[in-house]
């Protein structure tokens, strides 16, 4: 398994892809086709994650971002979900072509994911130590013995205390941090290079919730990582993030550094979106509200999606679908307006 | 000062735990809520945050009596809630009302939005007699920024947003004095959730009302609350208005859970200190002796396990807290300082 990854890793550094660069996702589209219509939930999605950076993908519920990321680890369910273009590309090889074996292979260890509910993610039939331990089994071939020795040092590792005594518990034996833990434990087992965390930590409380920000940092560090965090809390992403794209209506619509995008946002939806969370440092006056629901996605509005709820749409806005274009050093928006929102004070 | 509408005293809610089947045997109890008081002033929003687990919803039901205490009281302009039953308990179930979590499953889904609606006005015909009951759920939801001309809607045809807001006016219909709202925004997207923050700001500008606003996003609760109480493991640890318990909070649990919220600015990233706990909430139904947080708290003592500390206005604390050790610590990391 090893060695074909480094022949595929020489072989893309050849063809000019920056060093480092692990997964591409590029002109991703994804429709579900329902008995009621056809729902486009994803309309071309680009983006890339290098290693050792976290990409915070943001978005509200029916953006596409949990749906994304389900298509590159191979798990959207067919049917109803349906890719229809693009690439998802893992150190340069398109995983969409690729073989059901193909990709296995590359789940776990090249790529691998936690999810954010913890106690429907875990088989609540098997211990946590087992579901740890059968991946060093299968995948390493490990005796029963040895795979239980590194299942342990995985609890310890995501700092599970007393990981001997907890080997042998059940899933619902765990509180929901421990869960979590348990769940990262086992989706870090075989030294994978991305890792996607689809909102790790919306179920938890919040002082549960910087645990296990603080250990996913940490981790992250120690194996430099890519790490794709999906969600939709603009508070986590200040904080742990590197690089932010925001989704909306199943397209890309912002992309950018974190200090740029909270400076000064380019695509009014980001605008709207850092306008309207209440803030825990200041006593504030009536919020600014984005008016209006986001689309049906059987029926996207022509134009720019999201012109039917923007304070700043023009004609052009309801008949030209603004592409994702840069506007500075690592900085994309899809809106006609960004530069005069970007510029004004 | 205003009059209090409501005064809680020493409320306890607790749950027997069973076993055994035909000879069901009572081997302990969680304490879900363990001694709570305050009071509701008039007009006023009282914010009620804590994790979960920690009784607040427990609370939320035991305020409308749906739940029968197992000490204390609750006493609504002076009159004890908890006593009630019956046609007087009826009557005073329309100053109190409450808004659901979850807004997919607190409708029924079989319900036109004009029943769901006017289905208070059958249990309280003296409100809108019957041939002016739709005029008045019209009214209703064009109030909270609904279409009137949805009427015949089912739930299934609203998104999130616009259900939470046929469940607030639902809660209004009966023009209420109090409504207890658990969680409202909690199931919502960022962008709904402003409009529906914003419409409960309106609502209660425009009747006085007095809400008692349950929820553990703490951002949420300082937008809308005038006071706060903190709650952990079923009791009060701290209560103040929202600058006392924001910018100077006293008990070690309010200033870790302060410090632990993700403050939406990137720059604050570097000079934020965050007060990390240990450990899990320990189970209610056995919880620490003394002071319930001591087993994660960095301050405890020998003291902290032999006495509950007294929700107390102290030496180190301008507003009750429940710490033997109470003092200042300021946490909020503001932009300002960025």
């Amino acid at each position: 398994m090893s060695d074909i990854l480094v022949s595929e890793q020489s072989a893309a550094g050849a063809s000019g892809r920056p060093a480092g660069r692990l997964l591409e996702v590029d002109d991703l589209r994804v429709e579900f086709r329902t008995r009621d219509g056809v729902a486009k939930v994803i309309n071309g999605v680009t983006y890339h994650v290098d290693a050792g950076e976290t990409l915070a993908v943001l978005g509200e519920s029916g953006s596409g971002k949990s749906v994304t990321a389900q298509t590159i680890m191979g798990i959207l369910d067919t049917p109803p979900g349906f890719v229809t273009g693009g690439q998802a590309r893992f150190h340069g090889k398109d995983m969409l072509k690729m073989s059901f074996e193909e990709r296995r292979r590359i789940r776990g260890e090249g790529i691998a994911m936690i999810f954010q509910d913890a106690l429907s993610a875990l088989n609540p039939v098997f211990t946590v130590g087992f579901q740890i331990a059968e991946q060093f089994r299968v995948r390493r071939g490990m005796s029963r013995s040895d795979a239980k020795k590194r299942a342990i040092e995985m609890l310890d590792q995501v700092k599970i205390p007393n990981a001997k005594g907890r080997f042998s518990n059940y899933p619902h034996q765990f509180s929901g941090g421990m869960r979590q833990r348990a769940m990262i434990a086992m989706s870090l087992a075989l030294d994978p290079e991305v890792l996607i965390a689809d909102e790790p930590t919306t179920a938890l409380d919040v002082t549960v919730q910087a645990q296990i920000m603080d250990l996913l940092a940490e981790l992250q560090r120690e194996r430099q990582m890519g790490m794709i965090l999906i969600t939709h809390d603009l508070g986590v992403v200040a904080d742990v993030a590197d690089r932010i794209a925001v989704m909306y209506a199943g397209r890309i619509v912002e992309e950018a550094d974190v200090y740029d995008l909270y400076a000064k946002p380019a695509h009014p939806y980001t605008l709207g979106l850092l306008n309207s969370i209440p803030r825990l440092d200041e006593k504030g006056q009536e919020l600014r509200t984005i008016k209006g629901l986001p689309p049906n996605l059987m029926n996207i509005p022509p134009g720019c999606p999201f012109n039917p709820r923007c304070p700043m749409a023009q004609a052009v806005c309801r008949e030209k679908l603004p592409p994702l274009l840069q506007i500075g050093a690592g900085r994309a928006s899809a809106c006609h307006f960004a530069e005069e929102l970007v510029n004004r004070d | 000062m205003t009059e209090n509408i409501l005064e809680v005293r020493d409320l306890v809610k607790h749950y027997p735990i069973h076993r055994g089947v035909v000879f069901k045997k009572t081997i302990g109890h969680v304490k879900a809520v363990d001694g709570v008081s305050f009071e509701l002033r008039q007009g006023e929003t009282l914010g009620v945050v804590g994790e979960s687990g920690c009784g607040k919803s427990t609370l939320a039901r035991v305020l409308m009596n749906l739940e029968k205490p197992t000490a204390g009281s609750v006493h609504y302009k002076g009159q004890d809630i908890s006593k009630l039953s019956g046609g007087a308990l009826r009557r005073l179930r329309r100053q109190i009302q409450l808004v659901m979590q979850d807004p997919y499953t607190s409708l029924n889904p079989r319900m036109t939005v004009g029943d769901l609606i006017g289905e208070p006005f059958e249990i309280h015909p003296e409100v809108a007699p019957k041939g002016s009951r739709r005029g008045k759920v019209k009214e209703l939801l064009d109030l909270v920024g609904l279409n009137p001309e949805h009427i015949n809607r089912y739930p299934h045809q609203f998104s999130g947003g616009q259900r939470q807001r046929i469940g607030i006016a639902r809660a209004l219909a009966l023009r209420p004095e109090i409504i207890v709202c658990d969680e409202p925004v909690s199931a919502l997207d960022v962008s709904i959730q402003a409009q529906v923050m914003n419409l409960l700001e309106k609502l209660q500008a425009e009747f006085g009302l007095s809400y008692v606003f349950i929820a553990h996003d703490l951002s949420v609760v300082r937008h809308l609350s005038n006071r706060v109480a903190v709650m952990y493991l079923g009791k009060i640890v701290e209560v103040g208005t929202e600058d006392e318990i924001y910018e100077r909070p006293t008990h070690p649990y309010t200033q870790a859970l302060l410090s632990a919220v993700p403050v939406p600015d990137p720059t604050v990233r570097e000079h934020k200190a965050i007060i990390r706990l240990t450990g899990d909430v320990p189970s209610p139904a056995n919880p620490p002796s003394g002071c319930r947080f001591r087993t994660r708290c960095w301050k405890a003592q020998e003291v902290c396990a032999r006495e509950v500390p007294l929700l107390q206005i102290r030496s180190g604390s301008d507003h009750p807290s429940a710490c033997h050790f109470a003092e200042k610590r300021e946490i909020v990391a503001t932009h300002e300082a960025a």
